[in-house]
């Protein structure tokens, strides 16, 4: 766990190497501490009427794991995803909520197994050139591998994966070390604005709720994790009718069936994980503003949006496009960035989630003009949530949506995380035919409707992580 | 190593190869092809030709969806750039979204959106690039609007006064704010003594202070002409029509006269170089680099390029996932570093750094760590690294090239960058060839020759209370991007 990619050392050279020009790719990846989550709860997926989505097939495994497949025969490779209700939303569910066992439960999987190390793990997907991830959100926890198709590699990366999965020592040094790691790992995030801002987002947002825990857990809950809490937290969750198999490559269904199976063989069955509390919307506006010595001041704003399945989905989603959902075009960008020059990014997005995911704002400038930047977004958002998107702006989202659709499955990397999410949200299997049919679906009126009853500009909660005085 | 960034012909499977030269839709090709039209092929099935004011298009066709890539590559990027106007590639690459003799401010992007499409661009040491993903059937607009503003450009003061803010902002979100990218970038500066990779791509806060419309002006007018471009295209697209299509909008275009950027070659270092940055943070941070050559100087200076193909491997052997050594002994045996990585990018116009960087654990310093990490760069000075361990970072290496032609952008990228750091997109068919005849004799050569104290340079993030009112106090004192 831990991978390099968790920690700040990488990402400043590679963000250092080569300059994106702006955000309207994913304004959320520029915020670490949203990056994670909005990869895997916010795949949206689109239909273009002229392309046929993946066709998709769902079968379960005899101990009850749900299983999606899609061939796709243009490339040798394989790649292999086992998703399970075993995020953070599940820290709270151990007698003493423990913030960071999810997380820590899931990474210690690969540091030892079956009998084999860390090292020997690793050599033997790396022998073969597979290349193996596992992370852990708040809702999904997974375990990934993608492998040249030719059995002679698929076949021993798959057993590693097997064993992993299915055999994990939960060795004694190997926690004290990758605990030592991850407490390294949330200092760090200390002298991150954005980070501090996220963390404290949700913890305000949510309240006595799961997701108010930090995935990474804190100082305090690392300090009183145990290697039992992980055993029971493993024992409970990594069960076969708790998991999502996704499966994308050059294989027949027989062969992907085999796969599956030979998988989760020696999970038990267990049972699904039960249903997280419902989320409690903040009856009151709410700001907090943390004096920090950074340039300039990381602002959160939101409050609860969207579970999955939601109905009012479609038109929120088609909403926020047009507010701040779509970079280049959208109002924020051109308020803020565009007309003023006041940020480089700036965003709006909802984030559906097992239980409502929140609804953010998000904005950073330079710290004295942070009054200025504050008094155009509440304006904006004011005057949206009374007249809603004009005809164009609707109309515009709508042509970006559609024809956009190819881009978003034009991998077998993304079809693999689609599958994940239909599979782990259950979505229905048409979900990617339907999609844009239920975009189209939204008129101005049912949009406007959905906006005024759902988003309440005087109950926001607002974030501001900044130097105060230079305000 | 960041193998996934590696390029590599597909020795490893004649029968894609023979799948990727025959993809294009004969049909589509009979109905434009002209004796005149003929494209050469590479084995890895790129087409590619130049237009006759001297632009190069290469086209790699991807036919698994109705999608394509249309990248514009420019030559030049941060390290064109000389004292005083650092950041100028990168403040005018913001601005070439800000509309052209024909099309309005935003607008470019406007039409991409309303038909589907997602756009960008980055600026990088050696290059700029500017890109649209797009359905196929709508590429042909990317290509019109990519020409007219190669040409067109129209720079107004009044966006650029804005602009301008918003890169500063950038500045202040990428690098001001980031304890880590500070160090870097203070590292660079140290590093390099009369190179211009010493410059960030961004610029200093100073330039960017002082930067005028005429500056960028006149970069436009230096840089931005066909033949100093190149035209990538990938995806379910048919070579023949883009040829069409290139032809018609940029076979256009005057060619401009181009004068290279002087060589500014690093100077020998003659000892190692060292710095401390203090800043308000939590955990210290060590960043060590070594010049090295690339494929570029090698090639230039009619050198033998096998050391860059064993400094690649070298890298695969130190940081090639989770069981190199970096990760077995630092982090997991010795538990020193909390992070421990090493990285090699041979694509480069100029010498560059061979780099690790890491965290300490709790409990050590980030001096420990540098020595941790010297000794294990000691151990493959006297002992050649097993073949098993070179099996697994060829292996590796060999399962990238096939993974990363699941990305149609990816695939791009490489031609793009190849091509504009000037060594040809062509040496991507022999990479893959190249990393598996290395042996652990050459790593062991090329870690003795190049990782040595004489090239090395040293930077400690040394953290300093995050006080708001301390740190306040010493940046008014000198600080003058506060305002």
């Amino acid at each position: 766990m831990l991978d390099k990619k968790t920690l700040p050392a990488k990402q400043a050279i590679k963000k250092q190497e080569s300059l994106q020009h702006a955000s309207s790719w994913n304004p959320a990846q520029k915020h670490t501490g949203m990056t994670a989550i909005m990869i895997f709860a916010m795949c949206f997926l689109f239909i273009n009427n002229a392309l046929a989505s993946p066709e998709i097939q769902h079968w379960k495994t005899q101990n009850g794991a749900e299983v999606y497949f899609v061939p796709s025969n243009d490339l040798p490779m394989v790649d292999v995803r086992i998703v399970f209700d075993a995020g953070s939303a599940r820290d709270s569910e151990n007698k003493n909520v423990l913030a960071g066992t999810a997380l820590m439960t899931n990474g210690l999987l690969a540091e030892g197994a079956a009998g084999d190390d860390a090292q020997i793990l690793a050599e033997k997907f790396e022998a073969v050139g597979a290349a193996f991830g596992n992370g852990a959100l708040k809702d999904m926890a997974w375990l990934s591998v993608r492998s040249l198709r030719d059995d002679k590699y698929l076949q021993p990366a798959l057993i590693n994966l097997k064993n992993i999965l299915s055999f994990p020592d939960f060795n004694k040094n190997a926690f004290k070390r990758e605990l030592e790691r991850l407490k390294i790992s949330v200092k760090a995030g200390k002298q991150s604005p954005g980070n501090i801002a996220s963390l404290r987002f949700f913890k305000e947002l949510y309240g006595d709720h799961p997701y108010a825990q930090p995935s990474t857990g804190t100082e305090e809950s690392l300090q009183q994790l145990k290697l039992k809490h992980l055993k029971a937290f493993y024992k409970n969750y990594y069960v076969a009718k708790n998991a999502v198999i996704a499966i994308v490559g050059q294989l027949t269904t027989n062969e992907a069936k085999k796969i599956a199976a030979e998988l989760v063989a020696d999970l038990s069955a267990g049972k699904h994980a039960k249903p997280l509390p419902e989320v409690k919307a903040l009856t009151e506006a709410k700001t907090v503003h943390i004096d920090f010595p950074s340039r300039q001041s990381t602002v959160l704003m939101g409050q609860v949006g969207l579970a999955r399945g939601d109905a009012d989905y479609y038109a929120l989603y088609l909403a926020n496009h047009a507010f701040g959902g779509s970079g280049f075009g959208s109002r924020l960008m051109e308020e803020v960035r565009e007309k003023r020059g006041l940020a480089y990014s700036t965003y709006s997005y909802f984030s559906p989630m097992r239980a409502a995911g929140p609804f953010q704002i998000g904005l950073k400038t330079r710290n004295d003009q942070l009054e200025d930047a504050m008094k155009i977004i509440h304006e904006e958002l004011n005057k949206y949530i009374t007249s809603g998107p004009d005809k164009d702006e609707l109309q515009d989202s709508l042509k970006n949506i559609t024809g956009g659709f190819p881009l978003r499955i034009d991998s077998n990397k993304k079809i693999a995380e689609y599958l994940s999410v239909i599979g782990y949200y259950k979505l229905p299997l048409d979900y990617l035919d339907t999609f844009v049919g239920h975009v189209n679906a939204q008129t101005k009126v049912k949009v406007d409707e959905a906006l005024r009853r759902r988003i309440h500009p005087d109950k926001m909660l607002t974030v501001i992580v900044g130097a105060k005085n230079e305000n | 190593m960041k193998l996934k960034k590696i390029s590599a012909a597909l020795a490893l499977s004649g029968l894609l190869m023979g799948l990727a030269a025959c993809q294009t839709n004969p049909a589509t090709q009979s109905a434009v092809a002209g004796a005149e039209l003929k494209t050469s092929v590479s084995q890895s099935g790129v087409h590619s030709f130049n237009l006759s004011n001297g632009m190069k298009v290469l086209v790699k066709p991807d036919h698994r969806s109705p999608v394509a890539v249309s990248q514009v590559w420019y030559k030049v990027g941060g390290s064109y750039e000389y004292a005083g106007v650092t950041g100028v590639s990168h403040a005018l690459e913001h601005m070439m979204f800000k509309g052209t003799k024909n099309l309005k401010p935003g607008e470019f992007s406007e039409i991409i959106a309303a038909n589907g499409g997602s756009e960008n661009a980055f600026t990088g040491k050696d290059y700029t690039a500017y890109f649209q993903r797009i359905s196929s059937d709508r590429l042909e607009l990317c290509l019109r609007n990519e020409a007219d503003r190669m040409r067109n450009l129209q720079l107004s003061e009044i966006e650029f006064k804005k602009e301008i803010e918003v890169i500063k902002e950038e500045r202040r979100s990428r690098t001001d704010d980031s304890p880590t990218s500070l160090t870097y970038e203070r590292f660079n500066a140290a590093a390099f003594i009369n190179s211009s990779y010493q410059q960030p791509i961004i610029g200093w806060m100073e330039d960017l202070d002082s930067m005028q419309l005429s500056d960028l002006s006149a970069w436009y007018q230096t840089w931005y002409a066909p033949n100093n471009a190149t035209l990538v295209v990938a995806g379910d697209v048919d070579p023949q029509q883009i040829k069409v299509w290139a032809e018609k909008y940029f076979g256009a275009l005057k060619p401009s006269k181009i004068t290279p950027p002087k060589p500014r070659r690093e100077v020998d270092q003659m000892g190692e170089r060292r710095i401390t940055v203090k800043v308000p943070a939590k955990v210290p941070y060590l960043l060590m680099g070594y010049k090295v050559p690339v494929l570029k100087t090698l090639i230039s200076e009619n050198k033998n390029i096998d050391d860059v193909y064993a400094l690649e491997v070298l890298a695969g052997v130190l940081d090639g996932g989770q069981s190199s050594r970096l990760s077995k002994t630092l982090v997991r045996k010795k538990e020193i570093a909390s992070s421990a990585g090493a990285g090699y990018d041979p694509y480069a116009r100029q010498q560059t750094l061979f780099l690790f960087d890491g965290s300490p654990r709790a409990g050590h310093t980030a001096k420990e760590l540098e020595m941790a990490i010297k000794k294990q760069i000691t151990e493959i000075q006297n002992t050649a690294p097993s073949t098993a361990e070179l099996n697994r970072v060829k292996a590796q290496v060999m399962a990238s090239s096939v993974y990363e032609k699941d990305s149609v952008f990816y695939q791009a990228m490489q031609l793009g960058t190849l091509e504009t750091v000037g060594v040809g997109w062509k040496k991507k068919d022999d990479y893959l060839e190249k990393i598996q005849q290395v042996t652990p004799q050459q790593v062991q050569a090329v870690a003795k020759k190049y990782l040595i104290d004489d090239r090395l340079t040293v930077a400690i993030l040394d953290p300093q209370p995050i006080d708001t009112n301390q740190s306040r106090a010493s940046r008014a004192a000198g600080g003058r991007h506060a305002r």
